[in-house]
């Protein structure tokens, strides 16, 4: 049983972490064969770690609530928990940093040069302009795309991110204050909003390849577009997905006004989509 | 002392004495410094090297001669005490942030000089561009309109197999002699814009003092003046691949009078045939002639052997996976312009460049011939019109 | 190492049942500790095992020993296997066993998290090793993976990349749980600056991790993306860059390699104090040219990629950025030699790992510095020069410092005495056979061999053949290593709780030898 003797915490033996290398193990084994068409195998495989994966968030996230409810953690864990929080974003910054990296480099370094005269040897009359797909693929009709423009859904987008960052501070708030029936109406209203998000951006999806003939393989512009908005709408995905778990805790009464970080943790990671989504907005769609 | 009295330690410096007993003689008579200069890029780059290496001797000297004076003179095993007190200075701390800061500027200055110099490739007298693929090198003199492949002369009989020892013993120039040598004239500026038709090699010649990567669908370029005649050797410098251990390089340096007799040589032999009969032939073509399958088929053989042969071999079987086989090939066996588009824009990122400088007329029958040949009997026939018609 | 098993039963009601079932749910650090270091230590052999088939192949010009695919796989391999199977996690176990102790503090922060970290190493460690059996074998790229090469390789890739990212995850967890631990663990009255290097060293180290490590798995994934659904990233045609691989992928490679080299400054900064009887030399300096050698590392990584045709300028910027780190990094030898000053010095076997540790680390500091002036560099880029170089520095750098660190707390660990005269033995058998392996080397690179070859030409073959005859050499010394580590284990001599006269951190002054499963119950009393 987990004690915090002297101000220090032990936690007991777990099973999770081996439970979740495995699920790790099929799971990348499992993409594995899957992107190399081994099927059946690839889809079990995946599916089997996607399952064990789950397995594993409920049991070991059930640990640490119970852990946290039965008042098991004191001041100390709880800067802990803001500290690995703190940290864990920033890494998943960097991580965002090398395909903005990558974009960045695309438009101001290689497709430039690309367009030079030395290159000129191998890519006749290349324009260089962006948005491109590249000398070879430009020059192709069935690869010639429109870009989607920013002031249509992407500004809508960003207004409904925005006010979901307003709405779970909102709810922030009335937690402090112990307002619970406010605090579940802004969490519902923060969940609600980024589904909606979630809605526009697979729309947006359906219309860029249908219509706009905006797909992944569209040289290097679909590459840091998908790849960009991609992330971010995996990463909006998680983050609804947390913030429903939080929903539903609230509503079950966990938390207190003077000791809730779990809220606090998704509410940061909240914002850290909606920060992401503002670098997007700009140089994805904004600056084409 | 008394712990260099211990057999163990005795027996090791027994072993130091044997190596450096090895390591001298071999020292003697093996190469252990960057080769002799040819250019005067090089040269810097060799001063550099040595004026380096001498400041970092003196350094080493003087910081570990400090560290053994300690490692002697303040062994507890001769009663020596800690000062206890003396772990804080500022003043040499400064002291020893600031010189050695002194002396990178005073290494950062000529080698700042030395990288402007070699990037500078302006007015060039020569310029050949090097195509690197797996695993060789292709040298064009596009002013002079020829080209040709120059690969590995070493006979695997050299090499051997693991397993399987070479059956004929190693020659002088192992894994270093190249069939078709790049030549380039004494005392010019040679400018070269390397690239590469499949992965990322590296073309490398010490003694020019060049070491710059092909990439794939980019040009990069480099430059060297050779001051003396002679023979110079290098190797593919990036992994990439199976080969990449046998991609030599030969550069023969001539005088002015031998490297003139060398074009025209090599003019007659490797002149990108279709280029300039093209250029002759394109006002005479007749676009509106319909050529019967046969007639096309002639033709193209020709044109195949002139541009194709070196890469997708006469039976088409090509030398996978550098140069794709047409035998069978699906672009080939697909309808026409697909296969017009590839010979009018190449495919980049692999060694197939475009063939838009040929005629119309050529390039309707190396289509046609290779949609007929070596067993693909597609029959399709491609006139042309249909050439000009998918020129944009 | 594994004195866990066999100490940790005055607390059964810590943990599982039987050893088995402790060794899957543990959340000690220091069961978590051991099964690190001794995961690394495995690795550590199964990489030089392949640098021997390496060194087997290179003995003489001509293929005798393995195909040149195949060869390519073993170099690319090696490398993955020596810096992220060995060296990272062997770090991490020492981080383990000792940061909690020496912050006073009594465990990681999170604990079940810690286990995860090590345990996410094993499916990595699986799919990486798997690759040699899946038609197409093994990458082949060498350990930098570059495109579109990487991009033709089969299966054995993509098994590779998401290996890869495995080991960042761990990685990244891993950091995360010791900056936590480090931040806000520490004991009553340990202020920062207490702390001793090691600490410090890791604090700035896990850092590194936590900023590089997803950009790492941010390349890998553009490769994996661009193999397999038809991305443009690192294909001109498409308007991407191979080249633009390079840039990522060293923004996180030159951080990398002082993420393989801080803690061992760390370890060194400890011992060599340790065995001259007296405190370390400028502690605040060794703080700061840490955390300036980690701030310069992020702006250095061009020194690569002088080859691939960037603008003067971008060579002449990366290029003084690169030679900045010597001066920091001299600060930090002149600091340990002026420790030594004036001291009062013994030479057990740490103490001599340290001393080798100085010189031979150094000298790969200098062959670093020859190549980070650019116009050098187009000479010796991509020949053994560079193979030199970075053996210097990683071998005597990282290996060594883990050995003494080894020779060092194993006593405290497990309570008992390693074999100093074996100790001495592995030590100038390595140190010999070391320079006899990679200072000829140098020369070869001077001399123009390029590497990544399975053969090569007739001029290079007598230096090659004695670094081979080296190679095997050093692999026999490890094994003396390996026995002397299970002997002590086994059978040693008690040790004292204060073995080293001249060490001062908590593990030493505050607690016994071996060290209790639980390190603190309660906060130790600093004054
Ligand atoms: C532990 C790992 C480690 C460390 C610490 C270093 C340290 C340094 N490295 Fe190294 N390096 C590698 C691991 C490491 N390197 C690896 C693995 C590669 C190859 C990657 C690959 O391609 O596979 C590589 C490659 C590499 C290259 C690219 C070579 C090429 O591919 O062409 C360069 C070029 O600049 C370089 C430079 C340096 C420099 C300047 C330092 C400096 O930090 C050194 C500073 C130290 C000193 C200078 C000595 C002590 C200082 C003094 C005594 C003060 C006085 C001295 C002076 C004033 C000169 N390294
Ligand atoms: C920490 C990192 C590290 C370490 C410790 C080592 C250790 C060694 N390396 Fe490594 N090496 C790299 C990192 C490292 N290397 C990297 C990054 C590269 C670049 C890869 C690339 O180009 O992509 C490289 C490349 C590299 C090359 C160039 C290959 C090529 O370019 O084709 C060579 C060749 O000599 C080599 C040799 C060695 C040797 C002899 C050792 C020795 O020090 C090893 C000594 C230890 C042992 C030998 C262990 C004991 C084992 C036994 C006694 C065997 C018997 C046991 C069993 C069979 C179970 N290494
Ligand atoms: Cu071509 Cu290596
Ligand atoms: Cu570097």
């Amino acid at each position: 049983m987990s004690t915090a003797a002297g101000g220090y915490y032990f936690a007991p033996p777990s099973k999770w972490p081996v439970v979740g290398s495995t699920a790790l193990f099929f799971f990348a084994s499992g993409l594995v064969l899957w992107m190399n068409d081994i099927q059946p195998m690839g889809s079990v495989s995946l599916l089997l770690g996607i399952g064990i994966l789950t397995y594993m968030l409920f049991g070991w996230f059930g640990v640490v609530i119970r852990e946290s409810e039965s008042g098991m953690f004191n001041k100390q864990v709880d800067v802990s928990f803001r500290w690995s929080m703190s940290w864990f974003i920033f890494s998943e910054v960097m991580f965002f940093a090398a395909f903005f990296g990558a974009l960045f480099y695309a438009r101001v370094f290689s497709v430039p040069w690309l367009g030079d005269l030395d290159n000129a040897m191998i890519w006749q009359g290349y324009s260089a302009q962006w948005p491109t797909a590249g000398p070879y693929l430009d020059k192709d009709p069935a690869y010639a795309f429109a870009t989607m423009g920013a002031w249509g859904i992407p500004a809508l987008n960003t207004l409904l991110l925005l006010s979901s960052g307003v709405t779970v501070t909102w709810a922030h708030h009335a937690l402090k204050a112990n307002n619970r029936s406010q605090l579940v109406l802004g969490l519902f209203l923060t969940v609600a909003l980024g589904v909606v998000f979630l809605g526009f951006q697979v729309y947006e999806y359906a219309h860029a390849y249908s219509d706009l003939n905006l797909k992944l393989t569209s040289g290097v512009f679909g590459s840091t577009f998908f790849m960009l908005t991609g992330f971010h709408g995996f990463h909006v995905t998680l983050g609804a997905i947390m913030l429903t778990v939080i929903l539903f805790r609230c509503i079950k009464g966990h938390f207190k006004p003077d000791h809730h970080f779990g809220f606090e943790a998704v509410a940061w990671y909240w914002h850290f989509v909606d920060v992401v989504w503002l670098g997007l907005f700009i140089f994805v769609y904004v600056l084409v | 002392m008394n712990q260099y009295r211990n057999p163990v330690i005795r027996v090791l410096l027994a072993a130091v004495g044997l190596f450096i007993g090895v390591a001298l003689p071999a020292w003697a008579t093996y190469d252990v410094n960057i080769p002799p200069p040819a250019t005067p890029v090089s040269a810097q780059i060799y001063g550099l090297h040595m004026y380096i290496l001498w400041i970092c001797v003196v350094i080493f000297v003087i910081v570990f001669g400090a560290m053994f004076y300690s490692i002697f003179k303040f062994r507890k095993s001769k009663g020596a005490q800690a000062d206890v007190n003396f772990h804080e200075s500022t003043l040499i701390e400064v002291i020893w942030t600031i010189i050695p800061f002194i002396i990178l500027i005073a290494i950062a200055v000529p080698a700042a000089k030395a990288v402007l110099d070699m990037k500078d490739s302006s007015n060039p007298d020569v310029t050949i561009k090097v195509t690197a693929f797996q695993w060789g090198w292709r040298y064009d003199y596009s002013a002079d309109d020829f080209g040709f492949y120059s690969n590995l002369k070493t006979p695997w009989s050299q090499i051997g197999q693991p397993g399987i020892p070479a059956t004929e013993t190693k020659g002088p120039d192992y894994l270093l002699e190249v069939d078709n040598e790049m030549v380039v004239p004494v005392n010019k500026r040679v400018r070269l814009l390397i690239t590469s038709a499949d992965v990322i090699h590296g073309w490398y010649v010490p003694q020019l003092g060049i070491n710059q990567y092909g990439i794939p669908g980019f040009i990069k370029d480099a430059w060297f003046k050779a001051e003396k005649v002679g023979v110079f050797k290098g190797q593919c410098s990036q992994i990439c691949g199976k080969l990449h251990g046998y991609m030599p390089i030969t550069v023969v340096v001539k005088s002015e009078a031998d490297y003139a007799k060398w074009v025209a040589e090599a003019k007659a032999k490797w002149a990108a045939p279709a280029a300039a009969p093209a250029a002759a032939a394109a006002p005479a073509e007749d676009l509106s002639k319909k050529y019967a399958l046969d007639e096309l088929k002639a033709m193209g053989e020709k044109v195949y052997a002139g541009n194709c042969v070196a890469c997708h071999q006469a039976n088409g079987k090509g030398t996978p996976p550098a140069f794709p086989p047409l035998a069978g090939s699906k672009v080939v066996l697909a309808s026409a312009d697909k296969q017009i588009g590839v010979l009018l824009n190449g495919r980049p990122g692999t060694a197939m460049q475009p063939f838009a400088q040929l005629s119309n007329t050529d390039l309707a029958a190396v289509i046609t011939y290779t949609k007929n040949a070596f067993g693909n009997a597609t029959g399709t026939v491609v006139q042309p019109a249909d050439i000009k018609a998918a020129r944009k | 190492m594994a004195n866990a098993t066999a100490h940790g039963h005055d607390h059964d009601h810590d943990h599982g049942p039987g050893p088995w079932t402790r060794i899957f749910t543990t959340t000690n650090h220091k069961d978590i500790g051991s099964m690190y270091l001794w995961f690394a230590f495995l690795m550590f052999f199964v990489g030089g095992a392949m640098a021997l088939l390496i060194r087997w192949e290179l003995f003489q010009p001509g293929l005798q020993v393995v195909q040149p695919e195949f060869f390519n796989s073993l170099t690319t391999v090696h490398a993955l296997v020596m810096i992220f199977g060995a060296v990272m996690p062997a770090f991490v176990g020492f981080a383990n066993w000792l940061i909690p102790m020496q912050i006073g503090a009594a465990d990681m922060a999170f604990p079940r998290l810690n286990n995860w970290s090590f345990w996410i190493m094993i499916p990595a460690a699986i799919l990486l090793f798997a690759t040699f059996f899946v038609p197409g074998g093994a990458a082949a790229s060498g350990w930098t993976l570059y495109p579109p090469l990487v991009t033709q390789g089969g299966i054995g890739v993509d098994m590779t990349i998401l290996a890869i990212h495995l080991l960042g995850a761990s990685s990244i967890m891993g950091s995360i749980n010791i900056i936590t631990t480090i931040l806000n663990l520490r004991a009553p009255g340990m202020t920062l600056m207490r702390m001793p290097l090691f600490c410090w060293t890791w604090l700035i180290t896990a850092y590194l991790l936590i900023a590089t490590m997803p950009v790492l798995a941010g390349a890998v994934t553009m490769l994996l993306t661009d193999r397999h659904f038809g991305t443009s990233f690192f294909n001109a045609a498409g308007g991407g860059d191979p080249t633009m691989f390079m840039h990522i992928f060293w923004f996180f490679g030159h951080p990398e390699v002082y993420i393989l080299i801080l803690p061992a400054f760390g370890i060194v900064s400890q011992i060599i104090p340790a065995f001259s009887r007296k405190p370390l030399f400028g502690y605040a300096s060794m703080v700061y040219a840490t955390a300036s050698i980690a701030i310069l590392s992020f702006i250095v990584w061009g020194h690569h990629m002088f080859t691939v045709g960037m603008p003067a300028a971008g060579n002449l910027f990366f290029m003084f950025a690169t030679m900045l780190i010597a001066v920091p990094t001299g600060v930090k030898i002149f600091n340990w030699i002026a420790t030594m000053w004036r001291g009062s010095l013994t030479f057990e076997t740490p103490m001599l790992f340290c001393i080798g540790f100085l010189c031979m680390f150094t000298l790969g500091g200098f062959s670093g510095l020859v190549l980070s002036i650019a116009a050098v560099d187009i000479t010796l880029h991509n020949t053994y020069y560079v193979v030199a170089h970075f053996h210097y520095v990683l071998f005597p750098g990282a290996i060594w410092g883990l050995t003494a660190a080894v020779y060092f707390w194993l006593p405290k660990f497990t309570g008992k005495m390693y074999n100093e005269t074996l100790g001495k033995w592995h030590f100038w058998i390595s140190a010999i056979a070391f320079n006899i392996t990679f200072f000829p080397q140098h020369f070869l690179g001077l001399a123009g061999m390029p590497r990544r070859i399975p053969d090569y030409a007739l001029q290079f073959y007598e230096w090659n053949a004695i670094s081979s005859v080296g190679a095997f050499l050093l692999g026999a010394s490890q094994l003396i290593f390996l026995y002397n580590v299970i002997t002590t284990i086994r059978s040693g001599q008690p040790a004292k709780e204060k073995q080293w006269e001249g060490a001062d951190s908590l593990e030493w002054t505050h607690l016994p030898s071996p060290v209790p499963y639980h390190t603190f119950e309660t906060a130790p009393s600093l004054k």
